[in-house]
Order: C-alpha cells, then sequence, then structure tokens
C-alpha cells in the first residue's frame, strides 16, 4: 500500500512540490514582512556557489554536508552585503546586487570548467528538474522513496519546529525589532537564523526547482496571503496551503501542455496572486473599489442632508428642498440625484412629503453630526469640547 | 596581435561588449542614484519571458524580434512592480520579487515549450541566459549600437531634467517637470540597457552590469557628469576584458566573466579611490588615534610637571604607562622624533625618564588651550 504510494509518481512530484512551496513559505512570510524579500533572490542565486564548491570538495550531489555547506554560502552573501553597506560607500539596495552576482557568477564558471559531465549543469541551475525527482531514491524502511522528497520533507520539519518553537520571538522581532532587543531577544540572531533555514530549504529544493524559480515559492505565496489576512500564523497557513495547490494544479498544466513542471508551480503561485490581489476580502482591488464607491455615495447622502437641514423651516424650503432643485444647487446630474435619493430614502434619512423631501430624525442626526459635531449626545467629542 | 584584432568574432565581441559598457554604465548611474538598483535584476530577470516570445512569434532567432519582446515584457515587469505597490499593501521588495520570479517563472515554462517544438535554431535561445559573447553577428551589433545610440542621445537631451529628477524629485515637481514622465523614461532606458546586455550578460547577470560600474564611478566622483563618463568606461572596460577572455576560450559563459571583472573594479574603487577609499579611510583613522595618543602622553607629562611646580620635571617611562594602561614607548619616540620630550638618565636610577623641552611645554599649552575651548 505504501510502496504503491512511493511509486506513484505523479504524487511524489506534486508532494515534492508542496513541500518546497510550504518550507518556503514558513521563511518567506518572515521575509515578507521584514521587507526583506529581494534577499532570498540574493541567498538563491548565491547557493549555486556554494552547491557547486561542496560538490568539487566532496562530490556530494545532495544530502546533509551538501544543504549545511552551500547554505553557509546564503548566510556569507547576506554577512558580505551587510558588511559593504556598512561602510556606507554603497546603498543597501545596491549591495545585494553587488554581492550575488559575484558568488553566482563564480559557482557558473566552476561549472564550465570542471563539471562538463554532470548533472548539475547550468541549465540545471536555472530550472531543476522536479519532473525526475523519482529517478534519484533512497531506501527508507524496505521503501523507495525519493530524495529530493526526503530533503524537502526533513527541511519542511526543521523551519515547522523554528517557527513553532520561536513563534513568540518571531512575531516580536518581526514587528517590533527595537522592543525585542530591549527585552534580550537577539533578533539579529534569530535574523540569521531564519536566512540559515532560507539558504539550506534553497539547497534542498535546488534539484526539484532550480535557483531561480524557488524565489517565487519564498515571495509570492506570503505575499498572496498577506493580502488576505492580518493575523500571522493565519498568513502562514494560507502560504502554506496556495503552495501546495500551486504545486498540484502547476502539475497538471505542465503535464497538460508539456512544459517544465517547476516553472509552471511557480506561474500558478502568481495566478494566485492575482487573485488574492483583484478578489481579496479586505485588501483586494475590487474590495477597495467598492469600499471606496459606498464612501462616496455615503457622503453624497450626507451632503444631501445638510441640505435639507440648511433650509429646513425656512423660506426657500419649498423651493430648495424638492428633488428638482438638487440639479441646480447641488449640481448633481439626474442619474445621481436619482441614486442619491433612493439611497437616502432607503437609509430612512428622509422621506417624501408630496413635492417636499423631509428628513427624519435620523436624517437630522445625519447632518448635525456634520454641522454640529459639539452637540453629540454624549458621544466623544462632545466631551472633547 | 594585429591578426587577433583582425579577427572577425573578435571584433564582434569587443564591439558589443563596449556598446553594453556605454548603455549600462551611463543608465545604471541613475538607477543607482536613485536607489533603484534591484530593479534592474527584476527587469532582466523579467527579459526571459520576453526573448521566448520574441523567438516564437518570429520563429526564427531574430534579434529585433527578441529584442523587442524582451522590451515588452521587461516593462510590464515594471508596470506589475509600480501597480503591486500602488495599489496593495505589499511592499517594493515584496513587489520587485514577486515580478521577478513570476516572469522568469513564465519564461521558463515558455523555453520548454519551444524546446518541445524542437526547432532547429532554439539552440541560441540558452546564450540568452548567461550570455555566449561569440554567438554574436555583425548584424547584432547594428541593433545594439542603434540602441545604445537612442539611450545616450536621450541622456543628453533630457540631462538637466533627469539630473534634477534623480537628486531631488520633490523640487522638480515644484518647478512643473513631468517627473512621473520622466521616471517612466529612465525605466524604459534601463530596460534597453538590459535588453543590448541580454546576448553578452545574459538575464540572470544582467543586474551586475546595471549596479557594479555606477557604484564604482561613484567612488571617483561626486559629479553626475564625471560619474556617467567614468561609469561608461568602466562598464567598457570590463565587458571588452570578460568578452574578450570567453570568445579566446569557447566553453566559459561570457556574462560571468564580464561580472567578475566589473566586480574587481567595484573592490578596487572601494579601496583606493581617492577620498572615499577604504584604505585611505583605515590609514586617516591610524594616524588620528597615533596622533591622539601622542597629545595623551604629551599633555600627561605637562600635568605631572604643573602638579609637581617643576617644568624640567622628569616622568619615569613606567609611571607613564601606567597612567595610560599600555605602552607609550612608541607615543614617547614619536614626540622626542618631533623634540616634544627629551630622554633624561640620572643615575642611580637606570630606568629611562622624560622631560618636556620648552617646544613641547608650548605644544602641550596649545592643545590644553584648545580641549578647554572646545568643552566652553
Amino acid at each position: 500500500m505504501l510502496e504503491a504510494l512511493f511509486s506513484n509518481v505523479p504524487l511524489m512530484i506534486v508532494t515534492t512540490g508542496a513541500l518546497v512551496g510550504i518550507a518556503a513559505s514558513l521563511v518567506g512570510t518572515f521575509l515578507v514582512l521584514r521587507t526583506q524579500s529581494m534577499l532570498s533572490d540574493a541567498i538563491s542565486h548565491s547557493i549555486v556557489f556554494g552547491i557547486v564548491v561542496v560538490w568539487l570538495v566532496t562530490r556530494q550531489q545532495s544530502g546533509p554536508v551538501q544543504i549545511v555547506g552551500a547554505a553557509l554560502t546564503g548566510v556569507l552573501t547576506v554577512f558580505l552585503t551587510e558588511l559593504l553597506a556598512g561602510t556606507r560607500r554603497v546603498k543597501a539596495d545596491a549591495a545585494i546586487g553587488l554581492v550575488f552576482p559575484v558568488l553566482f557568477s563564480i559557482g557558473v564558471l566552476l561549472l564550465n570548467l570542471y563539471a562538463r559531465d554532470v548533472h548539475i549543469d547550468a541549465h540545471m541551475v536555472l530550472l531543476g528538474e522536479i519532473g525526475f525527482v523519482w529517478l534519484d531514491t533512497v531506501t527508507l524502511g524496505g521503501l523507495a522513496v525519493p530524495q529530493s522528497l526526503v530533503w524537502m520533507g526533513a527541511m519542511t520539519l526543521v523551519n515547522l519546529a523554528f517557527v513553532v518553537l520561536f513563534y513568540k520571538e518571531l512575531k516580536l522581532a518581526t514587528f517590533d525589532a527595537a522592543l525585542a532587543t530591549a527585552l534580550g531577544f537577539a533578533p539579529v540572531a534569530l535574523f540569521y537564523g531564519l536566512l540559515l533555514l532560507t539558504s539550506a530549504t534553497a539547497v534542498a529544493a535546488f534539484d526539484a526547482v532550480g535557483a531561480v524559480l524557488f524565489i517565487a515559492f519564498v515571495i509570492v505565496p506570503p505575499s498572496a496571503a498577506y493580502l488576505l489576512t492580518d493575523r500571522l500564523w493565519l498568513m502562514i497557513v494560507y502560504a502554506a496551503l496556495i503552495a501546495t495547490a500551486s504545486s498540484a494544479a502547476g502539475y497538471f498544466l505542465a503535464v497538460l501542455l508539456d512544459v517544465s513542471i517547476g516553472g509552471m508551480m511557480a506561474v500558478m503561485t502568481g495566478v494566485f496572486l492575482a487573485l488574492a490581489f483583484l478578489f481579496g476580502p479586505r485588501y483586494g482591488l475590487i474590495a477597495q473599489r467598492m469600499r471606496r464607491r459606498g464612501q462616496a455615495l455615503a457622503n453624497e447622502c450626507r451632503t444631501l442632508a445638510v441640505h435639507l437641514y440648511n433650509h429646513e423651516g425656512g423660506d426657500e424650503q419649498d423651493e430648495e428642498n424638492v428633488a428638482r432643485a438638487l440639479g441646480e444647487h447641488l449640481r448633481w446630474d439626474a442619474a445621481r440625484a436619482r441614486r442619491v435619493l433612493v439611497r437616502s430614502l432607503d437609509r430612512g434619512h428622509i422621506v417624501r412629503d408630496g413635492e417636499l423631501l423631509r428628513l427624519t430624525p435620523k436624517g437630522r442626526a445625519v447632518a448635525r453630526e456634520i454641522l454640529e459635531p459639539w452637540r453629540l449626545e454624549g458621544g466623544e467629542s462632545a466631551a472633547r469640547s | 596581435m594585429l591578426a587577433f584584432l583582425g579577427d572577425y568574432t573578435i571584433q564582434n565581441v569587443a564591439i558589443g561588449a563596449a556598446l553594453l559598457g556605454i548603455i549600462s554604465g551611463v543608465l545604471g548611474c541613475f538607477a543607482v542614484l536613485r536607489k533603484q538598483s534591484l530593479l534592474g535584476d527584476t527587469l532582466s530577470h523579467a527579459a526571459l519571458p520576453g526573448v521566448c516570445l520574441g523567438f516564437i512569434v518570429a520563429g526564427a532567432r531574430d534579434l529585433g524580434a527578441i529584442l523587442t519582446g524582451a522590451l515588452a515584457t521587461g516593462a510590464l515587469a515594471a508596470l506589475v512592480v509600480l501597480a503591486l505597490t500602488r495599489n496593495s499593501r505589499l511592499k517594493t521588495d515584496a513587489a520587485l520579487g514577486i515580478a521577478l520570479s513570476l516572469f522568469f517563472a513564465v519564461g521558463i515554462v515558455l523555453l520548454t515549450y519551444i524546446q518541445r517544438l524542437g526547432n532547429a535554431a532554439q539552440g541560441g535561445l540558452d546564450s540568452f541566459l548567461f550570455g555566449q559573447a561569440a554567438a554574436i553577428l555583425r548584424g547584432d551589433l547594428w541593433v545594439m549600437g542603434g540602441i545604445t545610440l537612442v539611450a545616450v542621445a536621450l541622456v543628453a537631451a533630457l540631462w538637466k531634467e533627469l539630473k534634477l529628477v534623480t537628486f531631488d524629485p520633490v523640487f522638480a515637481a515644484s518647478l512643473g517637470l513631468p517627473v512621473l514622465a520622466l521616471e517612466v523614461v529612465l525605466t524604459v532606458m534601463i530596460a534597453l540597457a538590459v535588453v543590448v546586455g541580454l546576448q553578452m550578460v545574459g538575464v540572470v547577470l544582467m543586474a551586475a552590469m546595471v549596479i557594479a560600474p555606477a557604484v564604482a564611478a561613484r567612488q571617483w566622483t561626486g559629479r553626475l557628469e564625471s560619474m556617467v563618463v567614468l561609469s561608461a568606461l568602466i562598464g567598457m572596460a570590463a565587458g571588452v576584458f570578460g568578452a574578450l577572455v570567453s570568445a579566446l576560450n569557447r566553453g566559459l559563459a561570457t556574462g560571468p566573466l564580464i561580472v567578475l571583472a566589473v566586480s574587481a573594479l567595484v573592490l578596487v574603487s572601494l579601496l583606493v579611490a581617492p577620498g572615499r577609499g577604504l584604505l585611505w579611510e583605515a590609514v586617516r583613522h591610524r594616524r588620528a588615534a597615533r596622533n591622539l595618543k601622542s597629545q595623551q602622553v604629551l599633555t600627561t607629562l605637562y600635568r605631572l610637571a604643573a602638579h609637581h611646580g617643576a617644568a624640567g620635571y622628569r616622568s619615569e617611562q613606567g609611571s607613564l604607562d601606567t597612567y595610560h594602561g599600555l605602552h607609550t614607548r612608541r607615543a614617547l619616540a614619536r614626540l622626542a622624533a618631533r623634540g616634544l620630550v627629551a630622554p633624561v638618565r640620572h643615575m642611580p636610577q637606570e630606568a629611562v625618564h622624560w622631560r618636556l623641552t620648552p617646544a613641547g611645554v608650548a605644544e602641550a599649552e596649545r592643545v590644553l588651550g584648545r580641549l578647554d575651548e572646545e568643552r566652553a
């Protein structure tokens, strides 16, 4: 039964993709919130250097030595970047863009020189080949399990353990670094721990998705989740769900179109981001537009109430407080005037009295709230004045 | 040597690399000064789907179509970054990373699609990933040269406006300059620079060509005029060097070689550029520390003399060491060389003693007087 599970190639591929996405989202959430997403760009490029060097020294293409060794390069990148920015000769963003190309270049050249015949060639570096994860297997408890799956599973567990163990500290360091320092939580050490895990995850994911597509898994699902929620733990959960869904949808689309599986998975994270960007319940583009329109209409209703209130009981009441006057005195066109009247009637601000528009007590309160805020009964403004 | 320079491929490579150096050097200055270094990174990765689309539309490796495609997707990526930062709660860094990785992913998907088509000409596309200088044709140079000429002419024509927008966009807006339009012009031109570099450096490393020459040039000068010229020269030198090495050793990707060359120039500039160089700063720092130490020892001698009421009071070296908590021998030797203190030996004591010379007294009084002034 288990054997059938592990020899199911599509399932293995989708699971590996999902694990890459989940492990990346766990660390990516904090990078996005700390506005340091581009560090994942730097890290995932420069681990190429580490991977090649470790491979040249140990001839190991994967495994713990490879993960730790190459992951240290990722941290080295960040360290060098901060060192360069610390000289104050170079801005922080330019420093990122100076350091990782150097390490990446050395990695590619070493590949050109020493590794022409092995399976890590320059193409591999960029694309990865998640479609072949089932080729390299290890035997675990009598079962042939894909190697990438094992390492990605391990990285996911390590990242999960890190986030769960240091949840409180990470949260504090992310949202209020100064307070975290003051309370003795060592946010810098925590930050480097996070980057070490990001690099290690990038190395573990390298075989599957390559260096550049990994960036999509780190940044895009957490960003999409960020558009959906304000709660940190929900953001992580949403990001993991989006990554899993992208992995599955990406796999089937890629098979259907016969294109790169890893690439399609990354593209699908983008589709989910676009959906969140458009239809997010609170921060989505459409929700924002609707809210703005609602506010505009509410303002127009207030304007009408104020207008009626100003002329209520006055000499010009019969002339001003009629539907006709809205066009001339408020310069509203017929459609707009009609829309506001309907809405005001719906809300119970006004009632019709023949030709005349009369404010209800509720409508009068709306007008007073604007014209005489100090007379608000028992309100805060009364207390303040 | 002449035969080498006369080689057709070598000529192409050198001219192409020079063009790349000029355009990326000039436009990189604006990107770096406007703190948009990583926009170059995003735009260069985002050129990949455009390269593939151009290839698919043209059906062959037609440079015009490929570069048009690269420019279009690069500009689209810039628009995506703008849309995400303006209309959502995502910050610039996330927007840059999103555009970079997603456009690249689309490019990968398109690349595998093209490979499936099994077109014989597809081999040329790989060179756009890491750059392959030897693949450049004479016809390509005309396209690259044309783009460079347009970009440089545009910078020259809009020089005053671009300079103002770079350093003080608020002031530029208050003068009635179309700031947004100028920023769009700069962004599009960075995309143009990326496009020119595609064949040389490739999409992955083009970011470095935008950033590095400008950063190196910035160390040598504080004026935009000279920075732009210097940056173009540095870009050219690194480009030609890397491209030639690559052309002579087939199998070494051009992009990484150019990037390493230009990065070496950055490192040298950071270390030895006059004024801003880190080496000179270290020297200044050391000199200042030494000077301070000398002054401390000198004033200590002066105060000891004043305390004992004798201008020629002789202080023992050991007591000075104790007083300062470390060895004062070198500071005293320097002071003696300047004639401010003099060693005295008087038997039966064997240890060296030091006393102030009249010049030393004057100097100590000057130092203490200045300290009092500063304190006041």
